[in-house]
């Protein structure tokens, strides 16, 4: 096979960015690049050549073919993250015989067809690429390990001895089978479908854990949200004066809250519109807060929330640099109070990532589904009598095959086109 | 030298419905057994059908074979089994007069045409470049083919057991076929052991009737065959008895004299055909077990006592079928034996049934790791039909597991192959609901006449039934009803304000069609049987249609081809186990694939990265 290389990480303006090589011919290209390699798996600093020219001083790191991600020789070029710098490094991979730039998901479908990795894995590692923050990874690092094709074994195997019991009473009908075997049967389905249901339930947490989660910071126009965003994020992102109204957007700012990927939605000012644009605003803000994970409210003093605050969500005393308030009081001027709400709102969200599963794509959630109708179809067909026991079986099967689902073990075909489809270049 | 186009070698259930379907087919058709009076011998139980087997006799009969009619025709006594339960899971089954029976079935071959039957032993194959051509006779004659079916049940290596007495044969007074058995070993085709028991013959006048509980058939029999509507002859009770703590008592002390336990047996035998040495020492905890005693003929005082085969020396076997209630006295007129036999694994065959590495022979029947007549019957009449169609050039007919109970079988045989003898059951069937017994026709009886294998009355009667089942249909169909309407006949149904049509309704448990028929005369055009199954039909239509979706992503993979040749031990990042097992089955679809035992979802993927992959580089 051909060897293909690409930008491993992200691209952009970074400190390190990451070039990775896949083939037989990879050492070799980076050889003629390096002028020597480092043993496999030790990392070494190489300058990089072109001619006469030094390309960039980088970590060289190589794998051999058996013992590497995509299975075939491996070798990666840990360069300085300048965009000129990368791209004369693929510039100069590209100019060199049997080399070609990835396609998407190309890496890991090479991984895929030597074996590297189940289709389980494959996704778990979707996911890890696209991991930014520590709570991702680990939820990504057990989707790998197998975690969720343990627990679908299980709930499998509860489900197969339900149907095995029910098939004993059909294909056996003429033998010895005289134990009832409803109680069990329905002792069994009730507790899978518990275990499902418990599962649907943790699958939004990990899906935000996936995601990432959404707080939106809402008040009055000037409450002094922006700046409050602006010092959560400790970058200038939203315009901020003294304007009333100013934020006529939702301005999104993703940041990493105590290991957790949080994007906070500065909206626009709670008011009666002045003109439709800010009235869109306003619409629009509104929109996006009741679909957010975590509400503040940023309010000066005699301020009634708009919307109704509901569950964990926070109510701030804004602007606390001019003039104490009661409870939790922040000045996003003088950065008075913030730590205190950092700490409340990765206390908040820290709770609900613990509730998440091993469930994370959309994908488990329609399996999910599916095994629950199944079985409720399945229990009410039990519970009409023998006369139905084949409609019941039917219902059982439907509900293993829709785990199995889950798993990867049938429908492949649809399976590999979502996976395929969901990966960019170099992953 | 003589010429067929088809040979066809054994006269048991396999091969009689091989030689009758290839002659159907219009291929010149050669049977050839060692005894012509042999041929459709019941060598076990005297009963056709039950449970997943019934479908096969029936889809057999769908076909135009030979076994539904013949067992029709020495049924005596008729039970359906299930009949409780819904109709995909009902089962005709029948208790059969073996001589009726082998009467029967040789009628059936020697009126069908391009027929011949030729008594001798096949003793070695004829081999033309690699392909077999024929077979030789002991008397050294030589007859060529195009293609030669093999059907020569348990003969392979045949040992049977009676306590710690061992005589080589494949059946009790069938003297072995020595000199095949060996030219087969000598292929070197992948071979395993199985065993399998029956138990003593009883005479049944030495048996006290008047104190045993008696079994008698049902009040409305159900036939085979689609042709048929009642038995043709006297119909008789089977009795029931039980066996007791002596008798467990008497095995118990003994066990180390029967042939299973005394180590005499290497070959694996079947969980759900237990000897009786079996079950009282799997199941210790039980103080009885049922023993069915099946009459096996009319004007034969020989009875099959159902459920306590054995290995014991004949002495213990006498001693514990005494201590069983009303069988004081019996006389035992045949010793219970255990045989173990040599099977070709499955998975060297093609889904045709013929052999992967040897072109032109086909495998039919025990030979390949089955059990039971219609097991046996229905792959007889695949390789039979298979066989003809070679013969002439055709494209061979592979039998799906969408259609029938017949595909479910084969494809579980060649990809799967067994670990103890195959049997058919309705849960092997993830179509069940479609499957059924009463729409074996329905089926398969149009794709039998497109292939050329059902005959022009046949075709006739079922194309009136089929007409009669539109005709019902677009009236049930036609014939509407408001919810109010409905309740008005006493059907609950949720006033939504929807129009749903008698069809629609007939799918609601507790609906009968007399319900409808009151409501919308017209209905009462519809004759009773068409409106039953049109009945069971409508029971499972929602279901059916749920399937479907199902069923379009098994004909997707299945029209991913694995094309001959596929290197699957070249697969990279496979388990050494799964390689091999895929090796041996050769799977030829990717949904085949998808059935070999132990397959893993990455194993799956990377099959079909690399058929993507082949096909990139055939396009590019």
């Amino acid at each position: 096979m051909d060897t293909i290389f690409a930008l491993a990480s992200a691209r952009g303006k970074a400190g390190v960015s990451v070039i990775r090589l896949s083939g037989s011919g990879a050492w070799a290209a980076v050889r003629s690049l390096a002028g020597s390699l480092p043993e496999p798996r030790v990392a070494g600093l190489r300058k990089l050549w072109l001619a006469d020219d030094v390309l960039d001083e980088a970590v060289v790191i190589c794998f051999a073919a058996g013992a590497s991600f995509t299975g075939e020789e491996v070798a990666e070029l840990h360069v300085h993250g300048a965009v000129a710098t990368v791209s004369a490094v693929l510039r100069a991979l590209g100019a060199l015989p049997g080399l070609r730039l990835a396609e998407p998901g190309e890496f890991t479908r090479r991984a895929l067809e030597q074996g590297r990795l189940d289709l389980a894995q494959v996704e778990g590692l979707a996911d890890l690429i696209e991991a930014e923050t520590e709570a991702q990874r680990k939820q990504a690092l057990r989707v790998l390990s197998g975690a969720l094709g343990r627990v679908v074994d299980g709930w499998r195997a509860d489900l197969v001895r339900a149907a095995a019991l029910l098939e004993a009473t059909i294909d056996f009908a003429d033998e010895d089978v005289p134990v009832d075997v409803v109680p069990e049967v329905l002792a069994l389905i009730d507790g899978v479908a518990t275990s499902l249901r418990d599962e649907m339930r943790r699958l939004g947490a990990a899906e935000r854990v996936r995601e990432g989660f959404e707080v939106a910071i809402l008040g009055r126009p000037n409450a002094g949200k922006s700046t409050l965003l602006n010092a959560l994020a400790g970058r200038e992102a939203a315009i901020t004066s003294d304007i009333a109204g100013t934020t006529r957007d939702v301005i999104e700012v993703r940041m990493d809250l105590g290991g957790l990927a949080v994007t906070v939605l500065d909206t626009a000012g709670l008011r009666e519109a002045q003109d439709m644009i800010e009235g869109i605003g306003i619409a629009r803000a509104l929109d996006r807060a009741r679909a957010a994970d975590l509400r503040v409210f940023l309010l000066d003093d005699e301020d009634v929330p708009l919307i109704a605050p509901e569950g964990d969500d926070l109510i701030v005393q804004g602007k606390a640099d001019l003039g104490g308030g009661v409870g939790l009081a922040v000045s996003g001027k003088t950065g008075e109070g913030i730590d205190r709400l950092v700490a409340e709102i990765t206390r908040i969200l820290s709770a609900r990532a613990a509730g998440a599963g091993v469930m994370t794509r959309e994908r488990h959630r329609f399996a999910l589904t599916r095994a629950v109708e199944a079985m409720e179809s399945a229990r009410s067909e039990v519970l009409k009598g023998a006369d139905r026991v084949e409609l019941a079986a039917e219902g059982l099967r439907s509900a293993i095959r829709a785990l199995e689902m889950l798993v990867g073990r049938v429908d492949v075909e649809h399976l590999l086109d979502e996976i395929f489809a969901s990966f960019c270049i170099g992953k | 030298m003589k010429h067929f186009d088809v040979i066809v070698v054994g006269g048991g259930h396999a091969g009689t419905e091989a030689a009758h379907a290839a002659a159907r087919m219009g291929a010149r058709t050669a049977l050839v057994t060692l005894r012509a009076a042999a041929i459709g011998v019941m060598s076990c139980n005297p009963a056709i059908g039950g449970l997943g087997k019934g479908h096969l006799v029936r889809e057999i009969d769908a076909l135009d074979g030979v076994m539904g009619q013949a067992a029709d025709r020495a049924g005596i006594q008729f039970r359906l089994l299930n009949r409780k339960k819904g109709p995909a899971v009902q089962g005709p089954r029948a208790q059969a007069d073996r001589t009726l029976y082998c009467r029967a079935v040789q009628a059936m071959l020697s009126a069908q045409p391009n027929l011949t039957i030729i008594e001798g032993e096949a003793t070695d194959f004829i081999v033309n470049a690699g392909r077999i051509g024929g077979v030789i006779l002991g008397d050294g004659a030589q007859i060529t083919a195009e293609a030669v079916i093999l059907t020569s049940g348990t003969f392979l290596r045949g040992l049977i057991h009676i306590g710690d007495r061992r005589s080589e044969g494949g059946r009790m007074g069938d003297r072995p076929s020595v000199p095949l058995a060996k030219r087969i070993e000598a292929m070197g085709l992948p071979l395993g052991r199985l065993k399998t028991g029956t138990p003593p013959r009883l005479d049944g006048r030495t048996i006290n009737w008047d104190i045993l509980e008696s079994q008698p058939g049902d009040d409305d029999p159900v036939m085979f065959s689609f042709v048929n509507s009642a038995p043709f002859v006297r119909q008789v009770s089977c009795g029931i008895t039980h066996t007791n703590e002596r008798t467990h008592d008497i095995i118990r002390e003994n066990l180390s004299r029967s042939a299973m336990y005394g180590g005499y047996i290497e070959g694996v035998g079947p969980r759900y055909c237990p000897s009786i040495e079996d079950k009282i020492v799997r199941f210790a905890d039980k103080t009885s077990h049922q023993v069915f005693l099946e009459p096996e003929g009319l004007d034969d005082p020989t009875v099959y006592p159902n459920g306590i085969s054995t290995s014991l020396p004949e002495d213990v076997q006498a001693d514990y079928v005494r201590s069983i209630r009303g069988l004081e006295n019996v006389r035992i007129l045949q010793p219970g034996y255990a045989i173990e036999y040599d099977f070709v694994d499955p998975r060297a065959l093609r889904p045709t049934l013929e052999l992967r590495d040897r072109p032109g022979l086909y495998l039919a029947g025990q030979i390949n790791g089955t059990t039971g007549y219609e097991e046996a019957g229905a792959q007889g009449l695949v390789a039979g039909v298979n066989a003809a169609l070679s013969a002439r050039g055709a494209e061979p007919v592979i039998f799906s597991r969408r259609t029938s109970y017949i595909g479910v079988m084969i494809d579980d045989l060649v990809t799967r192959g067994v670990s103890e003898p195959y049997r058919m059951f309705t849960s092997r069937a993830e179509f069940r609901l479609s499957l059924r017994a009463d729409n074996a026709d329905q089926r398969l009886t149009g794709i039998g006449r497109a292939l050329g294998c059902v005959s022009d009355q046949r075709a006739d009667l079922f194309a009136q039934k089929m007409s009669a089942l539109e005709a019902g249909r677009s009236l049930l169909d036609s014939a509407q009803f408001t919810p109010k309407e409905a309740m008005a006949r006493g059907i609950r149904v949720n006033q939504d304000g929807m129009r749903r049509s008698a069809f629609a309704l007939l799918s609601f448990p507790d609906v009968r069609f007399a319900q409808l028929r009151d409501a919308a005369p017209e209905l009462a055009a519809i004759a009773p049987e068409i409106a039953e199954q049109l009945a069971r039909d409508a029971l499972y239509a929602n279901y059916i249609e749920r399937q479907n979706d199902e069923a379009q992503a098994i004909e997707r993979d299945e029209n991913w081809a694995i094309p001959d040749g596929f290197d699957f031990a070249a697969l990279q990042g496979l388990s050494n186990e799964l390689r091999g097992k895929l090796a041996r089955s050769q799977p030829q679809t990717l949904a085949q694939a998808g059935r070999v035992d132990g397959i893993t979802p990455a194993a799956l993927t990377l099959i079909l990265a690399k058929l993507r992959q082949q096909q990139r580089a055939r396009s590019a």
